[in-house]
């Protein structure tokens, strides 16, 4: 066409069950270079990437789309996939050719996706996937036989080896695409005549022209609740929706059940395709599979090994971390003093001191356990045991209304609730995914143990309680049991008011257990952690600097020349040896008096009548308020109140020692054992973390969310605290 | 054994020819998409430790449903 660019960009959508190497085959078509993005208004990723070895000016673009079952799509996953093919969407074209990946060793119910997909009037070429698993089960498949059978173009490949991967390159770049058939399988006529029918209708009502196509008039009528009758409702109104149930009866009448009709026909002609194409051995191969699938599910072994992986799991993301952890923080903190060194001190030196390298650290700090974790997900995800940790866990959570597929979130919430949140995205079904995603952050995450550690330390009396079994070590454990036992009246609420709806069926494919590809590992980690720094990081940055601007200012010079002035007469006195700690205690002093009259420092003072019930007074309020960014900010801010010096850490005695000496006005002790039990048990069920909202936000895109953690969650944390406090107040007195 | 049976009742290792899906319309969809029809063949491998979920194999490959489902379907016992 005149005017338009010359080079048109094909392209080219993958499409096919889970677990059949869609990933692998996207990640060696494309060199391992995807974009992604959303899709409007859903949050379900999309991801693209350009054919490798495509000529400069005839551009591929493969699409990635999310692994289905079926066309009639149920979660928001599956309904991306479906519009698109249907070519439904507003966002994406339709794909001039749909690559449909399929498991060869499982080809039966991979062709289900696959002929419907093929019915779809858009070109498709077959990918037989995994042909070294199947010749290793001994299955003989004549693809020419399928392509003649299924009238399309049949490769097949070792995704995972690359191989055959070249001619599936050389055809796309060739470009030369068969024609889309229309109807590959053959429907009882009754349901023919029905199709005609409603297409009639379709054309003679409101929907635009794209919509008068056989393929979206067949899929209306075969599903029940399926997204191609959804949106011809939407447009046809009342004359499609009698045609479409009208022509329902009538083939209900003719002896043919709608519901199975799909099922029934599909299969038939499947098992009339593979035969004589497929080959089996006359009795089934033991694989390698089976057997391991016998010891890892087994009633004693899978559960000991399971636990046992668990265990290292957890270890892993709580102590592999650890040390790099320490390099971040040690890199951060010698990029603030050197920062410190070369700008002089003021509210710039601050800023980026206190501000800018603290806000950036305190996001990357978290990025070891995220990747430590991410790492272990993806090992078992891609080799198959996750399935099978749902498989074993299932009964379990399905007494809170959440089903396996939770628990790995779950799980991964006691190291860090941003990759537990992030992980939730394996759960299909909406309301059990909001659910997890609510619940993780309760479990006690990495970020509460300095807090525990700190309190603990200063105030529960190290006594032998039985046995081995301390005073302190026994309350750590009780404020990891606190998040768990309340998550589980969370839980059954949550699935009982906003989340309502029966338990969702678990129909869970366990697949055979594979080899991880380390390529694919490695690059998904890399994945995630770029999404993680970029969206969560700018959220959990901006909220950094608003807490430091909020406990800088205003800051009158007045305060530091009273405090000078207080301490004339004592720096005079001072000896050469006393001087440098007589004006270290100054600084302090001032850097306490700044603070106490901030803006943080006021809001403490606003909170206190709300902090007073629970044995707190207005500068544990203000730390508290100043941790939003991050629980364990706590610890520095206490350290600044109380005079410390603002690097304290939950290790240094002195830090314990001051609160120990902290006192009221009045000369009673701030901190006591309920006290300190009361600020534990607040930490443990509140959700002070920018980052886990920002990582909500991200995933539900929207802010009801995020916003509806913090609220429900701080509103637990006050009457946990209150509870606590009251009732081991009046024991202790 | 003849006349049909829940394929809950069957026992690891047994096997069965589908007869029926009863239950809800979306779950049967379901389960004949993932190729759950009338007259094919499904074995019961194992129960989870816990004793649900229950793991079958159809069609050559493994899948898993809670014993709610699983009562849904109706078999026939070879
Ligand atoms: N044996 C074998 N494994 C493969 C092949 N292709 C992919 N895999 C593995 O199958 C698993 C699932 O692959 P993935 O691409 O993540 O599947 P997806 O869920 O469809 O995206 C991974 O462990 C892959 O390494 C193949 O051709 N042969």
């Amino acid at each position: 066409m005149p005017g338009q660019s010359a080079v048109r960009t094909r392209r080219i959508a993958l499409a096919g069950n889970p677990n059949t190497g869609k990933t692998t085959v996207f990640n060696m078509l494309t060199g391992f270079r995807a974009r992604t993005g959303n899709y409007a208004g859903v949050t379900v990723e999309r991801k693209a990437g350009g054919l490798k070895g495509a000529p400069e000016d005839q551009p591929v673009e493969i699409v990635d789309l999310p692994g289905t079952y079926s066309l009639s799509a149920r979660s928001a996953d599956e309904m991306v996939a479906a519009d698109v093919l249907l070519g439904l969407r507003e966002d994406e074209e339709r794909p001039d050719l749909v690559l449909i990946v399929a498991d060869a060793s499982n080809l039966e119910r991979n062709l289900f996706l696959a002929t419907q997909v093929m019915e779809c009037g858009v070109p498709c070429v077959l990918l037989l996937n995994m042909m070294d698993v199947a010749k290793e089960n001994r299955l003989a498949i004549d693809a020419t036989g399928l392509s003649d059978r299924l009238r399309v173009p049949v490769f097949p490949i070792v995704a995972a080896k690359g191989e055959g991967l070249d001619a599936v390159r050389d055809y796309l770049v060739r470009g030369s695409f068969e024609e889309a058939h229309s109807a590959l399988v053959e429907f009882p006529e009754v349901f023919e005549n029905a199709v005609t029918d409603l297409l009639r209708t379709i054309r003679e009502s409101d929907c635009p022209e794209t919509f008068a196509r056989p393929f979206l008039a067949r899929r209306a009528l075969l599903e029940t609740d399926g997204i191609a009758g959804k949106r011809l409702l939407d447009c046809g109104g009342e004359a499609v929706s009698t045609a479409l149930s009208q022509s329902r009866k009538a083939i209900e009448e003719s002896g043919q059940r709608i519901v199975s009709l799909e099922a029934r026909v599909r299969y038939g002609f499947i098992k009339q395709a593979l035969r004589d194409v497929v080959e089996r051995p006359e009795e089934r191969v033991e694989t390698l599979s089976d057997r391991i699938d016998r010891i890892l599910i087994h009633r004693v072994w899978g559960t000991l090994v399971f636990v046992t992986l668990m265990i290292i799991v957890f270890q892993a993301i709580y102590s592999w971390s650890a040390p790099f952890m320490d390099v971040i923080d040690g890199v951060f903190g010698f990029l603030g003093g050197r920062l410190a060194a070369v700008v002089s001190e003021g509210p710039l030196q601050s800023f980026l001191v206190d501000g800018v390298i603290a806000g950036v650290g305190g996001v990357v700090i978290f990025l070891p356990q995220i990747l430590c974790l991410f790492l272990f997900i993806s090992l078992l995800e891609d080799c198959g045991y996750m399935a099978r940790a749902a498989f074993l866990m299932d009964r379990l959570l399905s007494r809170v209304g959440l089903s396996g597929r939770s628990f790995i979130p779950m799980l991964s919430s006691f190291a860090c609730a941003i990759p537990g949140v992030m992980a939730t995205r394996t759960i299909e079904d909406r309301r059990d995914r909001f659910t997890t995603m609510l619940i993780a952050p309760l479990m006690s995450c990495s970020a509460r143990l300095p807090v525990y550690t700190l309190l603990i330390g200063a105030f529960i009396p190290e006594r032998k309680v039985v046995g081995f079994i301390g005073l302190q070590g026994l309350t750590l454990f009780a404020m990891y049991l606190v998040g768990v036992v309340v998550a589980i009246p969370v839980a059954l609420i949550l699935k009982k008011t906003f989340f309502k709806g029966s338990t969702p069926a678990l129909i869970l494919e366990l697949p055979p257990y594979r080899r991880p590809g380390i390529k694919v590992v490695i690059w998904r980690l890399w994945e995630r952690a770029g999404a993680f720094l970029k969206r969560a990081g700018t959220i959990i940055f901006a909220v950094s600097i608003i807490v430091w601007a909020a406990a800088y200012y205003p800051r009158s010079a007045s305060v530091r020349e009273e405090i000078e002035q207080e301490y004339l007469f004592e720096l005079a006195e001072a000896g050469p040896d006393e001087l440098p700690a007589v004006e270290e205690r100054m600084e302090r002093e001032i850097e306490g008096a700044y603070l106490r009259q901030s803006i943080l420092g006021r809001m403490g003072h606003v909170v206190e009548p709300l902090v007073r019930p629970l044995g707190w007074d207005w500068k544990i309020g203000m730390a508290t308020i100043a941790s939003f960014p991050a629980r364990e900010v706590i610890v520095a801010t206490l350290g600044i109140i109380y005079d410390v010096g603002s690097d304290a850490d939950e290790e240094s005695p002195d830090l314990r020692e001051k609160l120990q000496n902290a006192r009221h006005p009045d000369g009673t002790p701030v901190f006591t054992i309920p006290v300190a039990l009361s600020i534990m048990v607040f930490f443990a069920l509140c959700a002070q973390c920018a980052a886990t909202l920002a990582v909500i936000k991200r995933e539900t895109n929207s802010w009801r969310w995020p916003f509806f953690s913090f609220a429900y969650m701080t509103l637990l944390a006050w009457i946990g605290a209150l509870l606590v406090y009251q009732i081991s107040a009046a024991i202790l007195s | 054994m003849t006349g049909p049976a829940r394929l809950v009742d069957l026992r690891p290792g047994e096997r069965a020819l589908i007869r029926d899906l009863a239950g809800e319309v979306p779950l049967v969809q379901r389960l004949l998409e993932m190729g759950l029809t009338e007259d094919e063949e499904v074995e019961v491998v194992r129960f989870a430790p816990l004793g649900d979920p229950v793991e079958i194999q159809i069609r050559g490959y493994f899948l898993s449903l809670r014993k709610q489902e699983a009562a849904a379907i109706l078999v026939e016992k070879i």
